[in-house]
């Protein structure tokens, strides 16, 4: 089997402000495979962004990795050096930021931008990566890229900057790419464009990504699994049709309620009533029970840990293999619920 | 960009004609310029005489005419205390004064540029904090009562520097005299520039300290962290090249603020200058001289507005593009 | 909709006694936060001991430094008591002229507060003025001041004080300086410093006059000069407080320096920058004291304004620049 390129384990992130200690991430793990599409799905504030700064080393202070492991290849990177992890950024963990329009240096042409990265992290000699520069711009789908790369970022479309901003992504040709919400600041006819192409680069290269976001429609095109982050803790992760099709948690119940579907389009989109407890006031046990249609006395007290389902509930679907759930309704015991 | 270059233009010019009216009517009506002429004994034919000669029985829209047509040939008429032409009194001493302050803004502009970074990048180290300290006091203290204490420290007790005066000269052409040159004009120089300097640099430290923090926190420079750039790279070319876009406004601005300034530093160090002219003509109610002053700040003023304003435009290539269309 | 009583009516005209600014002050953190800064205290009690030695100088003063029979020559240039030659009537020693160097400070800062204060008034009464005038008439008169502000704006105030101090002494020749200098300075101040109340009450009377109680005022009939008085002034004056406390800095400072420069409160009438422009002949020949204690008296007071005007505006935060 395979290695995984990365893998986090009980990773716990924390904020220390004036009120108090905020746990951003509270014991997540996951593994991301090579090629592999982790779509992560929450509602803001639930944590997806703060994993992906995590993962490339980028929380700032009053941030701190509080506990656990963040591995790439098998190695340990969330005790680096800041130097050691310098180098690792941009040349195997790569980040695609939100907004496009505001990513790119204004001051600096796109070329230059570009340049400056290969050069940082390869030995190329300056024309060369110059010449690299315009193949990867060629590469991301931007025309005439010999001329348009002297070009400086306002003369580009939102949709052109954020193709030049995964181009920068990809300088150093990466493992892994954190993309965090690449399509959100975009047209809705762009980000299917934009999608499209990491897609592509990720299939061609055998380059991972994670791709945040809070668009379910995104990951069930992109991804290849999903997890759905909620105040900091995965509630749900597997394979994506499977947890589109039959989400078990109740909250990931509502999430995919909440897609608008053709077929639903006339009725009213579901939605979960309240909203998720600020960092400074999670609840005690499961983080969701105050808004649970099915919360009981267990959820109150002990914290669920995401694990393979022992029932399905109501006779679900047979589960595919990797989909697990933090939620106390597929690991009591069945006497209680009878009760 | 022709446009607005012309539109920037037109509105300096503007400007200038606004000062221009303030400076006639102080020439015109403060202290009647005839009664300065003139002595007690003189009979009133001849001062009904100058005064007709002089024009001032035109109407005054006439006169400010004139007085704009002369000013345009830098003729500002003669000072009542020197009885010498103003124009010439002015450039005799302008290297002076413009030597102190271009020394004065580039001690400024340097010492508060690296003063400002380290603070914004060192944040919460102890000598960011003196700095911050620092400033606070460089605000508050007058400029006159820093230049004394600098003269008392560094000419008095330690006796290191000269307290007064430009130092040995060397004439440059036909009406420029440097201090550049000569060993004690440039000790003559350091005292008065850093006193004159002070103020605009805590200035520019603050600012260089604010707009970079801005910076810093900025999706761009988050980018080009996640990129691995070099650290140095981030900080002293993506972060400070944005950082001085705003700078460079203020800082030329302040170029204008320091040569008004310049009067206070000239005074505290007796610095043969246009400013310490200008202070002998408040005195004396020397109105030519303050006319002629005004203007000449104004113009200044003016220039480095307008100069600032299209440097602007070449340095942000955003700016560039909207000034075309 | 029910009949709103007399109270909400008022409140709905605005102004009154439950003016936004004494709200706000009683509502806000503002107590808390001054306790728990403790350098905000010791400015507050330095400004508050300046003001009471300044307002009580001919009681607290051990001396009257200008009653020619009680000075005397043979005092003079008597250094601080701890030093060589000391005398103990004389605390921090006497300047050139026999005068004992604390009561003059009590009566410069007299002079200097007085001058700093009045000029600090009188630029928000015309800035007041002028930023209502400009922001609820609109059109060309708002246009004409405002050009005013910007091209004034450019141009420092020192400057600007010293021209019109040089053209009020054209205008005044004809009366002695100790008692033109004062009124002329104030005048220079106030003509210096009254830009910036313009800008910020035009802003807030623009977001003032499209408000309903204005808009009902008018309904009523009442006369411009009222409803803006009355009704649009005192819900735009809160940032004024604060532009005060900070000008008044500024306004010391600015005294201090055109007495430095002599043009000024003359010798015989001296404010702190006046000392200090004394005191400064006498650095050479090593009497230090005659500056340095006006000096610190100058810097210390206008730091502690400075701190507190700082405070006051993070304190109330109306958005200054």
């Amino acid at each position: 089997m395979t290695e995984p390129v990365i893998s986090v384990r009980d990773l716990r992130v924390e904020f220390v402000t004036r009120k108090g200690i905020l746990k951003a991430i509270d014991g997540v793990s996951f593994d991301i495979m090579p090629g592999e599409v982790l779509g992560v799905v929450g509602e803001s504030g639930a944590g997806k962004s703060v994993t992906g700064s995590a993962i490339i080393g980028l929380i700032e202070p009053p941030g701190r990795i509080a506990g656990g492991e963040i591995r790439l290849h098998g190695q340990r990177i969330d005790n680096l050096d800041p130097e050691a992890m310098r180098r690792i950024r941009g040349r195997k963990i790569a980040m695609i930021f939100q907004d496009p329009l505001t990513s790119l240096n204004p001051l600096y042409r796109v070329g230059e931008q570009l340049v400056e990265t290969i050069l940082t992290h390869t030995d190329l000699s300056p024309p060369a990566a110059r010449a690299r520069a315009i193949d990867l711009l060629n590469e991301v789908g931007i025309p005439a890229p010999e001329r348009r790369i002297d070009g400086y970022p306002h003369e580009f479309s939102g949709g052109m900057r954020q193709r030049v901003v995964i181009a920068l992504a990809l300088c150093a040709e990466p493992d892994f790419i954190v993309a965090d919400e690449p399509t959100t600041a975009l047209d809705v006819s762009v980000q299917a464009q934009i999608i499209a192409l990491i897609r592509k680069l990720c299939r061609e290269r055998g380059t991972a990504v994670m791709l945040v976001t809070h668009d379910m429609g995104v990951i069930a095109e992109t991804a290849d699994r999903v997890a759905v982050m909620y105040a900091g803790r995965v509630a749900e992760i597997g394979p994506v049709r499977d947890v589109v099709k039959h989400p078990l948690h109740p909250y990931a119940k509502g999430l995919m309620g909440a897609i608008p579907t053709l077929e639903a389009e006339a009725e009213r989109l579901v939605q979960i009533p309240g909203s998720m407890p600020r960092l400074s006031n999670i609840p005690q046990g499961c983080a969701f029970n105050p808004r649970c249609d099915r919360v009981f006395e267990r959820c109150r007290v002990e914290r669920p840990d995401p694990d393979t389902p022992r029932f399905g509930l109501e006779g679900e679907a047979p589960l595919m293999p990797g989909h697990r759930v933090a939620c106390h309704l597929y690991t009591r015991n069945p006497v209680e619920n009878a009760s | 960009m022709l446009a607005f270059v012309i539109r920037r233009i037109m509105q300096s010019a503007a400007v200038m004609l606004a000062v221009a009216l303030i400076a006639f009517l102080m020439f015109r009506f403060v202290g009647d310029p005839v009664n300065q002429m003139v002595g007690v004994d003189t009979p009133q034919e001849e001062v009904a005489r100058l005064r007709e000669s002089l024009g001032l029985n035109d109407p005054t829209i006439v006169q400010f005419g004139r007085f704009i047509g002369n000013a345009l040939h830098f003729d500002f008429g003669v000072s009542y205390q020197f009885r010498q032409p103003v124009t010439r009194l002015l450039a005799e001493r302008a290297p002076a004064t413009l030597e102190l302050a271009f020394t004065a803004a580039a001690f400024a502009l340097v010492v508060g540029l690296i003063m400002g970074v380290y603070c914004a990048l060192r944040r919460d180290s102890w000598l960011a904090q003196l700095f911050q300290a620092i400033s606070l006091i460089g605000v508050s203290l007058p400029t006159f009562l820093i230049g004394i204490l600098l003269i008392y420290l560094f000419a008095v007790v330690l006796g290191w520097l000269p307290s007064n005066g430009r130092g040995q000269v060397v004439k440059i052409g036909d009406w420029w005299t440097t201090g550049f040159l000569t060993t004690s004009g440039l000790r003559a120089l350091v005292l008065p520039a850093i006193t004159l300097g002070l103020f605009q640099m805590t200035l520019i430290m603050r600012l260089v300290r604010a707009e970079m923090l801005e910076v810093m926190r900025t999706d761009y420079i988050k980018f080009a962290k996640a990129r691995g750039l070099r650290t140095r790279s981030i900080h002293f070319g993506h972060a400070l090249k944005n950082t001085l876009i705003p700078v460079i406004t203020i800082a030329g601005l302040q170029l204008g603020s320091i040569i008004a300034f310049a009067i206070i530093t000239e005074t505290v160090f007796n610095w043969p200058g246009m400013g310490l002219l200008f202070l002998k003509a408040v005195q004396n109610v020397d109105i030519p001289i303050m006319a002629a002053y005004l203007m000449l700040i104004g113009l200044l003023f003016v220039l480095i507005n307008l100069l600032v304003d299209l440097t602007y435009g070449l340095v942000d290539p955003r700016l560039r593009i909207a000034m075309r269309s | 909709m029910p009949t709103p009583t007399p109270e909400e009516v008022k409140g709905l005209v605005g102004g009154g006694a439950g003016s936004p600014v004494i709200r706000k002050i009683l509502d806000s953190d503002i107590l808390y936060s001054f306790r728990s800064s403790k350098l905000t205290m010791l400015a507050a009690t330095i400004v508050f001991l300046c003001f009471f030695g300044a307002l009580f100088a001919p009681w607290i003063a051990p001396f009257d430094p200008f009653d020619p029979a009680k000075v005397f020559l043979s005092d003079a240039s008597i250094p601080p008591v701890w030093q060589q030659g000391g005398d103990p009537r004389f605390v921090i020693g006497t300047d050139d002229q026999g005068r004992d160097m604390f009561s003059a400070i009590l009566y410069g800062l007299r002079v200097s507060l007085a001058v700093g204060g009045l000029g600090v008034l009188l630029a928000a009464v015309i800035g007041i003025t002028l930023g209502l005038v400009a922001g609820y008439m609109g059109g060309r008169i708002d246009a004409i001041i405002m050009r005013i502000a910007d091209v004034q704006l450019t141009f420092p105030a020192i400057l600007i004080a010293l021209l019109i101090d040089g053209v009020a002494q054209g205008l005044f020749r004809g009366l002695p300086r100790e008692q033109s200098a004062i009124p002329v300075l104030v005048i220079s101040i106030g003509l210096s410093f009254w830009v910036q109340y313009a800008r910020t009450i035009r802003g807030s009377t623009l977001v003032e006059k499209n408000k309903d109680y204005v808009h009902a005022a008018r309904l009523v009939g009442l006369p411009a000069p009222i409803i803006m008085l009355r009704h649009v002034l005192p819900n735009v004056i809160g940032p004024v407080l604060v532009i005060l406390t900070i000008n008044l800095g500024l306004a010391v400072i600015t005294e201090a320096t055109l007495s430095f420069l002599g043009v000024g409160l003359p010798p015989t009438q001296p404010s702190l920058g006046t000392l200090i422009s004394i005191g400064n002949k006498y650095l050479f020949s090593g009497d230090w004291w005659i500056v340095a204690f006006p000096g610190a008296t100058l810097a210390i007071l206008v730091l502690a304004v400075n701190l507190l005007g700082d405070w006051l505006r993070d304190a109330l935060n109306p958005r200054l620049r």
